[in-house]
């Protein structure tokens, strides 16, 4: 489980090469990008990006035929596409900062190090699942890894996630939360509120808009008059980026930045990620709202897994029979999740009626 | 190994579809990801991945088949170098069923555990919770207004536990909308008693964050009215992440402030929300009436684990009650108290209600009725068991709130006794209740609109089938 449960400290990864401008190329340019501009990773920073982002990347691929097969219920959102988003953001943070997230869960608590087995169960319904059957794909939380849910309702998480950077503030703690969201979120109204209060406190949060480009099947141009979301807090006086979601090395440095603000003081931070996702909303969404050819088009030319794969490759001279071994390993872990998930028992009924209300001290 | 291609379910209800067409044929080569083929749901056309690397080694449902059951084996995929035809062969095996043989199939009704949110289970013979020892003995008992009980509450706790604040809007600088607050910041300062600006979608979401990491965060409503602004929050978030994360993340919040009708407001201002409250599992629900309750409740809410609405009444604020002195008394949660004892019919009632209860069992004195009133205290978890004690006495029963009356606290009163209690009853459990208009403006409407001592008093006569 040694792919799962690493972390990697801020600040011990090497300095980027050079200064990262604020902005970084939108998406469709990044071919043209000046190489000089991208930060650097060293040999074990691309393989620790690249097994995480295969364990979520191959997680969701098998939780879509779990799915497929009748083990796994209700919704299913899948995060492949956008996995460069929060293996980055997590090679930036520290342990002991928190995250949050909307439904699109599963990859963010791979991130955190939450057990495969752990995540795969909740999925299927079975009391080993993290919230012992009775949270599903949306709702899940682990309090030992600083992961916060996993919530269904669209912006909630932000108001929340801005609560969780109040209660690092109240404790002068040193922790920075890290509240994501979507596109089709950020024009939630409890949003705005939060920024402004984020702001007002200076509380150590950074928002994390990763923009998929579709709220469900709409696109960002039809449900947003300001589709920069970097500049979604000016009026708050938030600095905010555009940052290649994509592109792992690019997500981290501008975490970085994102997080040290934060975790200086100097209050939040807002950072749109650019990102994909390859499925659709859910798994009942055939996407007729998009091309085949805009969908293919990102997985030839942006995947996040083959940018680092190919810089491996390339640059590090990894062998075939390395990446073998790393996928084969991968490929356990799922299984072995699937495996768990497909043969552990359902929650005793007893269930039904715990954890409505936690018992109080004795006075 | 060959891996089978089960016909997929590619939404939350579907059983069966058609295979409308391959996109790939027996031979090719396919990796994850790859579109495989095309399935008809009822809803929409689907595509299908192939979920692992290999070969498409046979098609075992041919293109535009119907009525395709759910994990059907369509085809087969022969892993790197396996041999197509031994893998094809090999096929013919059945999936996997979903529920494996070790795995309880889901549990017919019968077999739940019993429900506690069925009928109540009162003994035969109830016994009324005995408040009088709430009161330590010995106490110095003063009078103060349910205004200062609640400010002293919060500042008690508060010197007692840093992880608890208030928060909402004009709660420091201003002391306080309605003056409850005052003093506070004065006393601890600006972290921990926190002016919001007017949000309360967005303060209330902050709170229930800073509460899943376990601060204690008393927040204020300027009026409940407000905080539909911010019930998603109350409910959605507060109230179930404890159930959903399988009992990992307790919410330590109590969101207060005043609730119901106060004088004048109009329909926007005057929502009581009882009823709403207590209709949702994972949240408890208090509304106290007199000074010494609102204190020893809200103290008992800050140090309670779990999201508390304490619903508090404007015109209560400048009443006063006898209150014992010090920082150790607390009146448990769920708890109903016999006010005024009495053998003739049972008045039950809470918060506001309470003084259309007292007036009209004083009213009832004079005519030589005897009522025996009792104070919910707590809507939710209802101590049930006292009313039902009450009313094993008395074999009548009428209940009292300002709120609305469809499904609200009464009904669910009446409907609780008619459980538990049905045998015992000599007439129908009757209610007076707020009427189901939005609240009027003008002074002779509005009071109209509110219950009065009169109601009661009629009520209570009818079911004592007097006149």
């Amino acid at each position: 489980m040694a792919i799962a449960a690493r972390k990697t400290k801020a600040g011990d990864s090497a300095k980027v090469a050079g200064k990262t401008p604020a902005k970084t190329a939108t998406r469709g340019k990044s071919e043209s990008k000046a190489i000089s501009n991208i930060p650097v990773f060293d040999k074990e920073e691309e393989l620790h990006a690249y097994r995480e982002m295969l364990l979520i990347r191959r997680f969701e691929e098998k939780a879509g035929q779990m799915y497929g097969m009748g083990l796994i219920g209700g919704f299913c959102h899948l995060y492949i596409g956008q996995e460069a988003v929060v293996i980055g953001m997590q090679m930036a943070s520290k342990e002991g900062d928190q995250i949050i997230t909307g439904y699109r869960d599963h990859g963010h608590m791979l991130a955190c190090g939450m057990e495969s087995r752990g995540v795969m169960a909740e999925l299927t319904g079975r009391r080993g699942g993290y919230s012992r059957g009775k949270g599903g794909s949306m709702h899940m939380f682990s309090r030992e890894k600083n992961f916060y849910g996993g919530h269904g309702i669209v912006g909630a998480q932000v108001s929340l996630g801005a609560g969780l950077g109040f209660a690092n503030w109240y404790r002068q703690d040193g922790r920075v939360s890290m509240a994501y969201f979507g596109d089709g979120a950020a024009n939630q109204g409890q949003v705005y509120e939060s920024f402004n209060m984020a702001q007002l406190w200076k509380l150590p949060v950074v928002f994390v808009i990763e923009n998929n480009r579709y709220a469900m099947g709409t696109s960002v141009n039809r449900a947003s008059a300001q589709t920069d979301f970097s500049r979604r807090g000016v009026s708050f006086g938030i600095p905010g980026e555009q940052v290649d979601g994509m592109d792992v090395r690019a997500v981290r440095a501008a975490g970085q930045r994102a997080i040290d603000h934060a975790r200086s003081g100097k209050g939040p931070y807002i950072l749109e990620m650019q990102t994909y996702r390859y499925r659709g909303h859910s798994m009942s969404d055939p996407a007729k709202y998009r091309s085949k050819d805009e969908v293919q088009r990102m997985r030839e030319e942006h995947d996040p897994i083959e940018q680092v794969r190919g810089r491996l490759t390339r640059e590090h001279k990894v062998g075939e029979d390395e990446f073998k071994a790393i996928d084969a390993k991968v490929r356990e872990i799922v299984n072995d999740a699937a495996e768990f998930a497909t043969h552990d028992p359902e929650p005793d009924v007893s269930e039904l009626f715990t954890d409505i209300l936690l018992e109080p001290a004795q006075a | 190994m060959p891996i089978d291609i089960l016909m997929p379910a590619l939404s939350p209800t579907m059983e069966q579809g058609k295979l409308a067409k391959w996109l790939k044929a027996e031979g090719d080569r396919v990796k994850a990801g790859d579109i495989i083929a095309e399935i008809e749901t009822d809803k929409a056309t689907m595509e299908v991945e192939a979920v692992d690397e290999g070969v498409l080694a046979k098609i075992l449902v041919a293109d535009g088949t119907e009525n395709v059951a759910v994990n059907t084996p369509i085809g087969v995929i022969a892993a790197d170098g396996e041999d197509v035809n031994a893998a094809a062969s090999g096929a013919a095996k059945a999936p996997p069923a979903p529920q494996a043989a070790e795995a309880p199939a889901p549990v017919a009704p019968a077999e739940a555990p019993a429900a506690p949110a069925a009928a109540p289970s009162v003994p035969a013979q109830a016994k009324a919770y005995d408040a009088a020892s709430e009161f330590p003995a010995g106490a110095e008992i003063v009078t103060m207004t349910v205004r200062e009980a609640l400010r002293d509450a919060m500042a008690e706790e508060m010197r007692r536990d840093a992880d608890v604040f208030v928060m909402g809007e004009e709660v420091a600088e201003y002391q306080g909308a309605y003056k409850v607050t005052q003093g506070l910041l004065q006393e601890f300062g600006a972290r921990r008693v926190i002016d919001t600006p007017i949000t309360e979608h967005g303060f209330a979401g902050i709170g229930v964050g800073a509460a899943l990491t376990g601060l204690k965060p008393i927040v204020e409503f300027m009026t409940f009215n407000f905080a539909m602004q911010a019930i998603d929050q109350i409910i959605n978030s507060a109230a179930k992440t404890l159930y959903m994360s399988g009992g990992q993340m307790g919410c330590p919040i109590v969101f207060r402030g005043p609730n119901g009708a106060a004088a004048r407001v109009a329909a926007q201002h005057s929502h009581d929300y009882a009823a709403w409250y207590s209709n949702v599992p994972g949240l408890k629900v208090v509304m106290p009436y007199s000074a010494s309750d609102a204190k020893g409740l809200l103290k008992s809410a800050i140090r309670d684990p779990n999201p508390i609405i304490f619903l508090e009444n404007e015109i209560l604020y400048g009443r006063s009650f006898e209150v014992p002195k010090g920082d150790d008394f607390l009146v448990p949660i769920g708890k109903a108290k016999v006010v005024r004892p009495g053998t003739d019919v049972t008045i039950v009632s809470f918060g506001i209600g309470m003084t259309y209860a007292l007036g009209a069992a004083e009213a009832l004195a004079k005519e030589g009725i005897e009522a025996e009133v009792i104070d919910l205290r707590t809507i939710r978890p209802m101590d049930i068991e006292t009313v039902i004690a009450s009313v094993q006495k008395t074999n009548r029963c009428v209940a009292v709130e300002e709120g609305f009356p469809q499904s609200g606290v009464t009904a669910e009163i009446g409907m609780k006794i008619m459980e538990a209690a049905f045998d015992y009853l000599d007439a129908p459990v009757a209610r007076v209740t707020g009427k189901d208009v939005p609240m009027p403006y003008a002074a002779n409407l509005e009071k109209l609109a509110l219950p009065n001592v009169g109601e009661v008093v009629a009520a209570a006569k009818a079911v004592c089938y007097r006149a």
